[in-house]
């Protein structure tokens, strides 16, 4: 990741100052009306504002400056969590702006006919259909997304991807998929435009990252509900405090009655203003963590469930192990040393360019010493692989010839020079497949030497990876096209927990059917057009950047960086995205508690001066504990932005330990934190004179 | 004494958890349709009814149905009790030929009794014949309990059934919970308290010889006394076993022809959480989770238990307004101590405190001390427990579905927090469960408060207040509490008859019943039709005693920040202001 993507410091001044301009021009009431929580304060801070105006005209229920004091929180407490979502847009519409550089408007070279050489026309990009097509060559933009049909190019597609190492594209295949606003660096390509100005997938990534069609994901939905439903509680509660006030002074016959202003400050200290401001944010800032990721989520609904999968199908090559196989050991037949057997294999792969052929050459040297030859000193000859003989060697100059395949291809081979497979030999072969090894034969003429064990190596740390994510319930399971003695011991090896071998798109995609019927979410990366229908019927379906447009197309995400283990990352950022949302809403709910008690002797201690004994903060004055309580409740949005922004820290545990945990933090923490809170605000207020 | 007040929680407690299991056990059987003796003897007489009222049994209904006939059925019991009220005079077994019913109290009434509330505006001596507390209350007593075990039997079968439509038969459900359980429950009940001396009889009341003549205040010398009879027994059972707790007499279970000795008491008091508790176990079995069962048991005793203490405590602790007069309220062998106004000397501190703290924990409401006469904290126990949605225990049936409402509440934060999609017993909740779970924690509080709020500022509501001060908002408060989650104990100190609070109690014992019993349905609905999703390492799981204590915690942070302002202006305030003179 580089230049575009890197990720900005939290409170960087380029997006602060907009975001505070943009938290008071979201003030409007139209913006605040999806918003329950908040819409109360809206009209609660309306409210304590027109009795601010009556006091100043002489007619206050309270003194003029309570009122302001109060007023004047009340705002600020909306303007903190308008400023938590402008701050999350701001990251969004910052890396959005250096995506819009990327679409200039560029001229396209229309080709009357999709061939090369045909005479084209040049128009503004903008000006492009769906199946047009067009020519790009070296040095110039792709002006839309399409598919190549003819040619191979190398190109920049660093304005997407943030990678500057080159790209190939090329027509057919998995890699035919182009991007608008990517540069072609040497050759040509013909492509036909597959999508209309506008619905490009730069046109979409912008659209993300600025949230501008973020939609309610079905959890936001649920949580919105609870919080509208403690908003309403809330509401309730504080309203019928009013005739629960007047009524208790008829009956005590003196005191005075509870103020409008001091229950409107209950109300927005109890409802969940915590949560219900900072909701927003932490949405838009979960998708801006894919993308600081390099993945970018067609929906935030895909971000979320990405926190509920439970099981993950991983293509085992790339992913759980290296590309390549690689040789482990030289198992000799009958009679042969194990040097003469490697020997003869080092020869044999010398000029083998094959990392295959390499790993022989480098266990040979490093396990049996034997030094590197040059192939020309030997005067030899070297045998390339090819289809018809599935065998590859060397021609000695002294007339040796050595040769190395697949057990079928050598016991053929050997078989026509009157020669015969040691059958010793044969039961080491057996038993390297079984271990998920890939036997390979070495033969010098009909005299069979031995075997070179090939075997796929598993990515360092992989086995840790599968583990945290089987202890936070995530079955892992390996998709290859081996043959199932091998995929299984390859899926024990990296410490997954089932395999799918020679696994073809029918199956892959019965694979995953099974699993949903089953009641499981499943996830899954693909690149291919092959892999296209699985993509489409998983649930989290992550499609490689460099993957053709119909895989691409299929996916839900997609990964720009092309790194099939990125999945984990993405699992790990959606579970994040709902800690974060729980903890807060468990947080704001505990600071309830102290809340009470610093605002309900306060509000009664005219009625019923025994009602002082509940005030254990031992705050100053009345006025004091209401504005304390206020000013604490609108201060905690700020303190917690950069907490919404960057999210709750997440490490993979059980799920016992973990909500334990968020309790104890979160839960726990909320209940103490606002009597501290509260305390030292009330004691500012009276070391600055500020209350009477 | 401590000791006393401890060992009979103790006694009271152990056995009812110990009684809870088998009983459990044996209604999964009924539920279930599997053998279980009675079933299988009079599975004659369960076809019959079916037959008669031309139901076919094998119906499984979706939830709409479910709902529309469960609210037909309800709505016909109000009908008949209003209308077995309004012609009491003309109709037969009123040897005291008590006139007719008013029509707001008969209202009142059938709403209370079909709501499973009892809450009484009345005396049932002095108001209601022997027809109509047989026919119309008793009748309601099984019934309105049945339909609060059905609609619960509804919901579990959401978290078992996988993607079907419906949730099962109304009817059936319904004749199952009264014929095998409510009835031979009933039956054995009623048998020992007759035993103890509960009447059951048709005689007019009778006129007795006081031992010591009195003067009244007109100076009238007072030699005779009438005593009320009638067949209490019968009633007596299921109103403790169904958590109805209308008593057949005006003061309820303290009346000795209701409750007159210790083992009567014992019993009735283990009779109101019965089979409340046994039905978590119910749930457990038929869940194929018994751990599950046990945990929604535990959270109600870890709320119950406290409470019970507190309660024994204040009371124990007597009042400190007679401290101060110098008079010695300190238990020894001469007396029990602590504030035993409105008590029965029969029955102490602890068996009156047990028996509020059931009561009300339960939506029982019956009584055998007077609430009103508690201590300021004392009596606000029984009014928190109701208001904390009567979920600790509850109603039958209709107790364990509120708890249910709040555990969606509590996985789904607790979901969010380990940062998963929530799942309760291998379903996964979502957004519509959460609408409907939030219904449900919504209305009682809407309708407590709201119907306070009106009473106190409406002339009518204040002037039947008898207690000025915090005591009398209190009173009103209790009532809306009790009426607005259908428990039906009351406070006392009100004079509720009147046709301000028949009406407007009235309308809160409805809403409270039937908005919470049809979201209810809704979610069993919204359950079935789930796939079940199979628990792995990253399901939370709902057994454990951190999920429990984080339920109990979600139950009284609801429950207490709710009502905290009105019970500080209430009982809080009361006792600061005694303790403070």
């Amino acid at each position: 990741m580089d230049t575009l993507h890197k990720s900005k410091s939290l409170f960087e001044p380029s997006i602060v100052g907009p975001a505070i301009i943009d938290s008071i021009k979201k003030l409007d009431p139209r913006h605040h009306i999806k918003n329950p929580v908040m819409f109360v304060v809206l009209v609660g801070s309306i409210f304590t504002t027109g009795l601010y105006i009556q006091a100043l005209l002489g007619h206050g229920e309270a003194p003029a400056s309570f009122i302001l004091s109060i007023t004047l929180w009340l705002w600020f407490t909306l303007i903190f969590a308008n400023f938590s979502e402008a701050m999350a847009e701001g990251r969004g519409k910052a890396q959005a702006a250096s995506l819009r550089k990327a679409r200039k408007d560029i001229l396209a070279k229309k080709l009357s006919k999709p061939e090369h050489g045909s005479a084209y026309e040049k128009i503004p990009a903008s000006k492009l259909r769906k199946q047009d097509i067009v020519i790009v060559e070296a040095g110039d933009i792709i002006p839309m997304d399409g598919e190549i049909i003819e040619g191979i190019a190398s190109v920049d597609e660093s304005a997407i991807t943030g990678e500057s190492a080159p790209v190939i594209r090329e027509s057919g295949g998995d890699r035919s998929a182009v991007t608008g606003g990517t540069r072609v660096l040497s050759d040509w390509i013909i492509v036909r435009v597959s999508a209309n100005p506008g619905e490009t997938f730069l046109d979409h990534m912008i659209a993300m990252v600025e949230g501008a069609k973020r939609q309610k994901t079905p959890n936001e939905i649920a949580l919105s509900i609870l919080l509208a439903v403690f908003t309403l509680i809330f509401l309730l509660a504080t309203v019928t405090l009013l005739p629960f006030s007047i009524y208790s002074i008829t009956s005590a016959g003196h005191g005075a009655q509870v103020t409008v202003t001091v229950l409107v400050a209950l109300l927005v200290c109890l409802i969940p203003t915590t949560i219900g401001g900072l909701l927003p944010a932490i949405g838009i800032a979960g998708m801006d963590r894919m993308i600081q990721a390099n993945v970018i989520a067609t929906s935030g609904r895909a971000v979320e469930a990405a926190g509920d999968v439970d099981v993950l199908l991983l293509d085992k090559t790339g992913t759980v192990t290296l590309g390549n196989r690689q040789a482990v050991s030289f198992i000799p037949t009958k009679n042969i040393s194990v040097k003469a057997l490697a020997d003869a294999a080092q020869l044999a792969s010398l000029s083998d360019e094959t990392p295959e052929g390499r790993s022989v050459v480098i266990l040979a040297k490093e396990k049996y010493g034997i030094r590197e030859r040059q192939i020309h000193e030997l005067n030899a000859r070297f045998i390339p692989f090819s289809a018809q003989t599935r065998m590859s060697g060397v021609d000695l100059g002294d007339g040796r010839q050595i040769r190395k395949g697949s057990s079928d291809a050598i016991e053929e081979y050997v078989k026509k020079l009157d020669g015969s497979f040691p059958e010793d030999l044969k039961t080491e072969i057996a038993s390297i497949a079984r271990n998920g090894g890939t036997p390979l034969v070495v033969t010098e003429q009909k005299n069979v030497l031995g075997v070179i064990q090939l075997k796929d190596v598993v990515k360092g740390g992989i086995k840790e990876r599968f583990a945290e994510l089987r202890s936070m319930g995530i079955k892992t399971i390996m998709i290859t096209g081996d043959n199932p003695l091998t995929a299984a011991a390859i899926a024990v090896e990296a410490g997954m927990d089932d395999f799918l071998a020679q696994a073809t798109p029918e199956t892959k995609l019965k694979l995953i059917r099974d699993m949903q019927t089953g009641g499981r979410l499943v996830a899954m990366t693909g690149d291919g057009t092959n892999d296209a229908p699985a993509l489409a019927q998983a649930d989290v379906a992550v499609a490689m950047n460099t993957g053709t447009q119909a895989a691409k197309e299929a996916g839900n995400m997609i990964d720009l960086d092309s790194n099939p283990t990125k999945l984990i990352e993405v699992v790990k950022i959606g579970k994040q995205l709902l800690i974060t949302r729980g903890s807060l809403t468990t947080f704001s709910i505990s600071n309830d508690i102290s809340k009470y008690f610093a605002i309900i002797p306060a509000a009664f201690a005219g009625t019923y001066p025994a009602l002082k004994v509940l005030n254990i903060m031992h705050l100053a004055t009345p006025e004091s504990a209401v504005l304390s309580a206020v000013i604490f409740n609108a201060l905690i949005i700020v303190f917690l932005i950069p907490l919404a922004l960057r999210g709750v820290k997440y490490k993979p545990m059980p799920a016992n330990r973990l909500l334990r945990d968020n309790l104890l933090v979160y839960g726990v923490g909320g209940i103490i934190a606002p009597f501290i809170g509260i305390k030292l605000i009330d004691m500012i207020l009276v070391a600055l004179n500020l209350v009477r | 004494m401590i000791s006393n007040n401890i060992i009979q929680s103790g006694i009271f407690l152990f056995v009812l958890v110990l009684a809870a299991k088998p009983l459990g056990i044996y209604m999964a059987r009924i539920y279930e349709g599997k053998p279980a003796g009675i079933n299988t003897w009079f599975g004659w007489l369960e076809r019959w009814i079916y037959r008669f009222a031309n139901i076919n049994p094998e119906i499984s209904m979706s939830w709409k149905t479910y709902a529309v006939a469960m609210m037909f059925f309800n709505m016909f019991g109000i009908l008949v009790v209003y209308v077995l009220q309004r012609l009491q005079s003309i109709l037969p077994l009123n040897p005291m030929s008590i006139s007719s019913v008013a029509p707001d109290l008969a209202f009142n009434t059938a709403v209370s009794f079909a709501t499973n509330t009892n809450w009484q505006s009345y005396g049932g001596e002095t108001t209601l014949s022997y027809f109509s507390q047989m026919v119309g209350l008793t009748v309601q007593n099984f019934v309105s309990a049945a339909t609060g075990m059905a609609v619960l039997v509804a919901l579990i079968r959401g978290f078992v059934q996988k993607q079907v439509e419906t949730i099962g038969n109304f009817w059936v459900d319904l004749v199952r919970s009264t014929l095998y359980i409510l009835i031979p429950l009933a039956l054995i009940l009623s048998l020992v308290l007759v035993s103890q001396g509960v009447v059951q009889t048709f005689k007019p009341y009778t006129k007795v010889t006081v031992l010591q003549p009195v003067k009244d205040s007109n100076g009238n010398m007072i030699e005779e006394q009438v005593l009320a009879l009638g067949p209490a027994a019968s009633q007596v059972a299921i109103k403790q076993l169904g958590t109805n707790g209308g008593g057949f007499f005006n003061v309820n279970s303290a009346h000795p022809f209701e409750n007159p000795t210790a083992l009567s008491n014992f019993l009735e008091v283990l009779a109101i959480l019965l089979i409340s508790a046994a039905l978590c176990y119910t749930f457990g079995v038929i869940v194929r989770d018994k751990r599950q069962g046990w945990a929604l048991l535990a959270a109600m005793l870890i709320i119950f238990i406290p409470c019970l203490l507190f309660c024994i405590h204040m009371e124990q602790n007597g009042n400190p307004l007679l401290n101060n007069l110098g008079i010695n309220q300190k238990t020894s062998a001469l007396q029990s101590g602590g504030n035993m106004e409105g008590k029965e000397s029969r029955f102490g501190i602890a068996s009156s405190a047990i028996w509020a703290t059931a009561t009300t924990a339960a939506s029982n409401g019956s009584v055998n001390s007077m609430h009103d006469s508690y201590m300021p904290l004392g009596g606000m126990i029984p009014m928190w427990l109701m208001q904390l949605g009567e979920v600790i225990f509850g109603g039958v049936g209709s107790g364990l579905y509120g708890m249910i409402a709040f555990v969606i509440i509590a996985v789904f934060i607790a979901g969010l927090m380990i940062g998963r999609t929530p799942e309760y017993l291998v379903k996964k909740i979502e957004s519509y469960e959460m609408k409907m779970a939030s219904l449900m924690i919504l209305i009682p509080p809407i309708i407590v408060l709201v119907g306070t709020a009106t009473a106190v500022i409406l002339t009518q509501g204040r002037q039947a207040i008898l207690n000025p001060g915090p005591h009398g908002f209190s009173e009103v408060l209790y009532a809306f509490s009790s009426a607005g989650n259908n428990n039906g104990s009351a406070f006392a100190g009100l004079s509720t008859n009147n046709i301000f609070y028949n009406i407007a109690l009235g309308i809160a014992m409805f809403f409270a019943r039937y908005w919470l019993a049809i979201p209810t349905l809704a979610i069993a609905g919204s359950l079935s039709k789930k796939k079940l999703v199979p628990a792995t390492q990253g399901t939370l799981p709902t057994h454990t005693l951190l999920f429990i204590i984080f339920l109990v915690m979600i139950v009284l942070i609801v429950g207490a920040l709710t009502f905290l302002p009105a019970l500080a202006l209430g009982p809080i305030v009361e006792h600061l202001m005694l303790v403070g003179t």
